[in-house]
This record gives structure tokens, sequence and C-alpha cells, in this order.
């Protein structure tokens, strides 16, 4: 196959051994950028550009009340082994019985990423031994799965600059339904592992992702997409810290244009975070194997988020053999349209495929360009409100209760809140202002009753979370405007008398120094002034 | 191709299971399907009736290597035991054999008589859980309302260092 990036552009490193004084770090981690945006990292040696190759398995679990094919609860934190039904402890005489509702979760998952949905698709037993797997199989969808062929678009910044947003698209090859495992806690001090099966049986949707992506920024941005349609779609609550979605990572190097290289799999990722670390370091572990004349193993690793690097898995054995077989006790998987619906038949039994279809909600990409049109902001600003869990309806509730412009407001969300939650790390929800406060504060500065200035300390005042309006804070520490023009004069008038040096700058032609004195005047009412009037009497007085 | 000759009775039908104890209709399935074999001419390769007592030196033409054994026993972790074990795995795979004589080509394979059936789909409620003292009535260990099992899995060992038959094979 073509490789990829073909017709872009190939930054090498710079050539090793020019002078003595070469330094490490230019050589250290070169890397160029192909037509498609993403990065390639650079051999040391700079020559032979390595294309890496991402491919992300992810496991959303959905949700419902109960399980996939028994009756028992779905809860997250619960006593042990307390929502747990014969049949998810694999007691014999147990049959598994399917659940409508994750049936309808998947479709509404594959009609969101664009699948063909099979109106046909079989169960399947995938079998290996493990203490958490009461059955010793698994039952899936391995041979025909519910949803194939579909694509998932995300938005990556180019460079780290959030102006230029590329968009990007990965293919998916199918979804599939299949069951949860329960837990095990491993005891090293008393060599035994404890098993609790609540999680046993949970319908699981595993979406496959083609290996189209080259970097861990591209899978990290792939993710959070996905994370965020699942949310939207209410199939799946996707928060991966409480393992609701669980990614692992299929990742090999190889040079364009010759064969794939081996591939290992990294498991136990557990925020995007380190699914963005964790593939940038097996890329350059394997490519530091690779050139130091090393082979890559084809095996299971484990991320270690402390060292942030990948370990070898101990319990994985080479190459497992499942023994995929079909589930005798479930009969074919039949989904229908508004074509094929049969009539006389009970509705309860029957999933329509277009009855879903009209009914799904917006996806993020859909919002993103409402929001765009909508308030008048930039695409990377409604990028960055949907990206952050409940700023979007935080922006949303401020810009309903002020009169100052979408545009202006975005600028106080994305800049002075954000940072502050993010230094705090704090979502919107936990504000410590909240919306009301906000546009109160934003209503005061644009009517002109304070300065921006005074808005900011205001801001800071009320981030403490006292409970004061922004009304008593500015009557507290006096910020208001000076509205009074003859103070004002006064006190220009004051800060000339004062600068006599400046002011015979300004009168020889230097017009920049009357920043000084606007900045005398600002210190003297304690940011109370207006800028701009402040501006325009001196200028009247100089000029007298 | 002559579709396979109707078997005179079920009980010739019968899979040589492993793990069946009784040795009692191995000697009519085996008798049946020497018949069947003769009665049919070569189309089957062809087993000596003594395969029971086959030669360990020749390589074994049906696929049932040492090899597969120990991949199935791992697998599986089924113990064949001795010569008998593995010979009822022979004749599995003869019996099995036997369904390549019908032209299966653009027949879609059945894998459940259920196909034709309607596949229910039951309402998203919680109707079952709550039994743990039930569930843990029969494990062996337990530790405050957690099952007790081994730590990690623990792989076979490998072929060198087991003490099985198939060393000896």
């Amino acid at each position: 196959m073509a490789a990829r990036g073909c017709g872009g552009v190939w930054r090498r490193a710079l050539q090793r051994g020019r002078g003595g004084s070469c330094s490490a770090s230019r050589l250290r981690r070169a890397v160029a950028c192909n037509a498609r945006g993403g990065a390639v990292p650079l051999g040391q040696s700079g020559l032979a550009p390595w294309a890496p190759i991402v491919g992300l398995e992810i496991h959303a679990q959905i949700t419902s009340n109960s399980k996939l094919f028994s009756g028992s609860q779905v809860q997250f934190a619960a006593p042990p082994n307390s929502l747990v039904s014969f049949f998810d402890a694999s007691l014999p005489g147990t049959l598994p019985v399917l659940n409508k509702r994750c049936v309808e979760a998947a479709v509404m998952t594959g009609l969101a990423l664009n699948c063909t949905i099979n109106k046909k698709s079989l169960f399947d037993r995938k079998h290996y031994f493990y203490a958490d797997l009461p059955a010793g199989y698994q039952i899936t969808q391995q041979r025909v799965p519910i949803a194939v062929n579909g694509s998932l678009s995300y938005s990556l910044c180019k460079d780290n600059k959030m102006s230029q947003m590329v968009t990007k698209t990965v293919r998916i090859k199918q979804i599939q339904l299949e069951q949860d495992s329960g837990k095990s806690l491993h005891d090293d001090a008393r060599s035994q592992t404890l098993i609790d099966l609540n999680r046993a049986g949970v319908g699981l949707m595993e979406v496959v992702m083609e290996p189209d992506m080259c970097c861990g920024e591209e899978a990290a941005a792939a993710v959070r997409e996905l994370q965020l349609i699942l949310q939207t779609l209410g199939s799946s609550q996707a928060i991966m810290a409480e393992g609701q979605l669980r990614v692992d990572a299929n990742i090999s190097v190889h040079h364009p244009g010759e064969p794939y290289g081996v591939r290992t799999e990294v498991k136990n990722i557990n925020s995007i975070r380190f699914l963005a670390k964790a593939v940038d370091y097996e890329i350059q572990r394997q490519i530091k194997e690779l050139e130091s004349g090393g082979t890559v193993l084809n095996e299971t690793r484990a991320f270690d988020s402390k060292l942030g690097c990948t370990v070898p898995m101990r319990d994985k054995e080479g190459k497992q053999d499942y023994r995929f077989m079909p589930e005798p006790n479930l009969p074919p998987l039949i989904l229908y349209d508004a074509k094929s619906l049969p009539a006389n038949v009970n509705h309860q039994q029957v999933v329509n495929i277009d009855w879903i279809h009209e009914r799904l909600p917006d996806l993020p990409s859909v919002k993103r360009a409402k929001l765009v049109e909508l308030y008048g902001i930039l695409p990377e600003h409604s990028f960055t409100l949907m990206n952050e869990d409940g700023l979007m309806d935080f922006f949303e509730d401020v810009v309903k209760q002020t009169q100052m412009k979408p545009k202006k407001v975005i600028g106080w969300i994305l800049s002075d809140l954000l940072s502050h939650l993010k230094q705090n790390s704090l979502t919107a929800k936990e504000s410590p202002i909240s919306s009301f406060f906000l546009a109160d504060l934003l209503n005061l500065l644009e009517n002109g009753d304070i300065s921006s200035s005074a808005a900011k300390q205001v801001f800071e005042e009320l981030w403490k979370g006292e409970g004061k309006t922004p009304l008593e804070i500015v009557k507290e520490k006096q910020l208001e405007l000076i509205q009074d023009q003859e103070e004002l004069e006064q006190i220009c008038q004051a800060a000339i008398d004062e600068r006599e040096k400046e002011v015979m700058a300004i009168k020889g032609g230097n017009e920049k120094v009357i920043n000084k004195l606007i900045g005398l005047v600002r210190k003297a009412t304690r940011g109370r002034a207006n800028p701009l009037l402040v501006k325009q009497i001196l200028e009247k007085k100089l000029s007298e | 191709m002559a579709a396979a000759e109707p078997l005179r009775h079920r009980s010739d039908a019968l899979p040589a299971r492993v793990y069946d104890v009784t040795n009692r209709f191995r000697w009519r399935a085996m008798r049946a399907l020497g018949l069947c074999r003769w009665l049919r001419g070569g189309t089957v390769r062809a087993f000596g009736l003594g395969a029971a007592t086959a030669s360990s030196a020749l390589p074994p033409q049906d696929g049932v290597t040492v090899e597969v054994l120990d991949h199935l026993e791992r697998l599986a972790l089924v113990d064949f035991r001795d010569a008998e074990g593995v010979e009822r795995l022979r004749e599995a795979v003869r019996f099995a054999e036997r369904l390549r004589e019908v032209n299966t080509e653009g027949v879609e394979p059945m894998d459940s008589v259920l196909e034709d059936r309607c596949l229910y789909l039951r309402e998203d409620d919680v109707t079952e859980g709550s039994c743990t003292a039930e569930l843990l009535k029969n494990a062996r260990e337990k530790v405050e309302e957690y099952f007790v099992a081994p730590p990690g899995n623990i792989p076979l060992p490998e072929l060198e260092e087991r003490d099985t038959f198939l060393k000896r094979s």
C-alpha cells in the first residue's frame, strides 16, 4: 500500500557529527509532520523515517438497569457478589436471555458512528480460563457482529495551536455486544485472588477501530470524541475512571513502503492523558529497540502510570487460542427497519433500526456547529466548550442572564473561568462562581459601572466563594468607575503637575509617554478610572 | 459424490467421547465403522482395525500428533491419561471426518436447530440478584463475601516438565 504521507513534507533531523558540539537535545525527539498532519518520529540517525501505526479496541459498558443476559442489577459500587444472578455465577441449568435495551444501545452507537447495522447478527463463545470468568467462556459476537464498517471524525490542534484545527477520520471495523467479566482483587500477601462477580455479565460494546492513527495525540482525540458521542447518546456514561470505558492500544512501527512491523498490545490505561503517554512511549520504545538491532515481540504490555512506561504483562501466555464456537443457546439476533417490519408483531419484541435512527440526539459535531452559528463564536471555542465537562451548559446559562454579547462572554469563560478551574482541578459544575454571579459581574462591566481590570479583581474575590454578590464586592472595595468628570479632571491635572519631565516629552512630540501618565492616574484611582476617558482628558489638557 | 451410508442403528452413531467411562459400545462402534468402510471402498482414509495398537513411531495420518494433544490439554485442561483416551479422541475425529463425504458447497452451515426461532428480548428490569449467601454456600473458601481463587493463572507446565502419558507416546 502506498506509504502514508507521500507527497508530504519530511523534515530530517540535523545530521550528527557536525563539529564536536552537537547537543543531544537536537537529536532526541525530532518529529516531522506528514501530509496528514500527524507527527512521525524520526530515528536518531535521521535517515529513515518511521511510520507508527496505532489501532484501538475500546470496551464501553452499556448504561442499562440490568445485565446483558440476566436480570441482575448494573451498579458501580455495591457489596461484593450482591448483584449476581445464578446465570452470572454460571450455575448449571441457567440460560442467557438477551436484554433489549443493550441491543438498542448498540444500534444507536452503530448509527452514530455511520456503521452498517447487520440485520442478522450471531453470538459466539470465546473460551479461556480465568477465575473471574465463571463459565470458562465469554459470550461475544465474533463472526457476525451487530454493526460494521463505520467511521469516527475527530479534531486535532495542529502544532498545538488552537486556531489551526484539523479534522481526521478513523474507520470503525465493527461494534459487537459482549459480556463483561468479574473483578479480581489480587492478594499477593496471602497468595490468593478475591473474586467479585458483580460486574460479570454486564453488557459491553466493543468498538474496534482500524489502525488509522499514528500517535498518542490522535488516539487520545479519537477516544475523547467517542466518549462525547457515547455520553450524548446515553448508551454509555464512558467514564474511564470508573472502568466504564476501557481502551487497549495495538502499536507497531515500520518504514513507509515496507511491510508492517510486529505489533504489541498495551493494556491498563486508565485515562485519556495516560493513553497518549502510553502510545507515545511504546512507539519510542519500539523505535529504539529496532534501531539498536533488537526485535519487537508480539506481546501484551501493561502501562505503568507511575513510571510512565510499558512493562510486559506476566499473565498472558503467548498467543491464545480461544476456540470460538457458535453460542448454541441463542438464535440469531434479527433487527428490523421500516421496510422489513412484519405485520402483526409484538412491538416489545422488535428492535426497529429506523425508529431508533429518528430519535438519535444531536451528535457533538452537530452541537458544535450549532454553537458556532447560534452564538457567533469560533469553532475552536465551541470545541473547548464541548470538550470540558459542563462548560457548555455554564456558558449558555451565563449568556441567557447577561446583556453582554456571547463573543465577549466566551473570552471570560475560556480564559478566566477555565484557567481557574484547571488550576484547581475542578469541573464547571464545581465552580465556586455560579453562572448567576458571573452574569451579574459581566452586566456591571457591560453597563460601564466598572472597568475591566476592576472586573478581574471582582472575579478573584468571587472565586473565594464567600457568597457575596458582585455588587457587594464592588461597593466593599470601592471599585466603581469614577463617573464624576470633575474628579477625573482633578486627578489628571495632579498627574500632569507631578510629572513635568513627561509632559515636556509629550509636548515635544513623543506621544507614547502619555501611557505613563495614564498609568499614574490608574494607580491614583486604584483602577476606578475609565482608561479611554482618562486618555481623552489628558490629551485635552496637554494640548491646552 | 455418494452420500454417507445410512447407519443401521442409532447407537452406531455414538461419538467416541474422551470422558466416556464405559467400554461397552466401543467394540460395536469399531466394528460398525469398519464394516461401513469395507462396504464403501476406499473413499475414507483406510485405518486398520488395530488402531488401538498403532505404533508410536509412525506419524499419525489423522493429524492427532503429540503437539496437538499437548495443545488440547493446555486449552481445555483435560488429561488424556493413557492410550485409550487418545484413541477415543482419534475415533471421534474419524467419526467427524465422515461429514466430509457430503457435498456442502453453497450450503450455509447450521450452528443451531434454533436458527429459525425468534430470539426473545427481555425488558430492561432488575429481577434477580441479592442472593449472596446462596451463591457462596458451595464455595470451598470465601473471604468476606468474596470467592477465593488461586493467584492469577497458573500455566500448565511445558510438556517436558509434566508427568504425562503424552511424553511416552
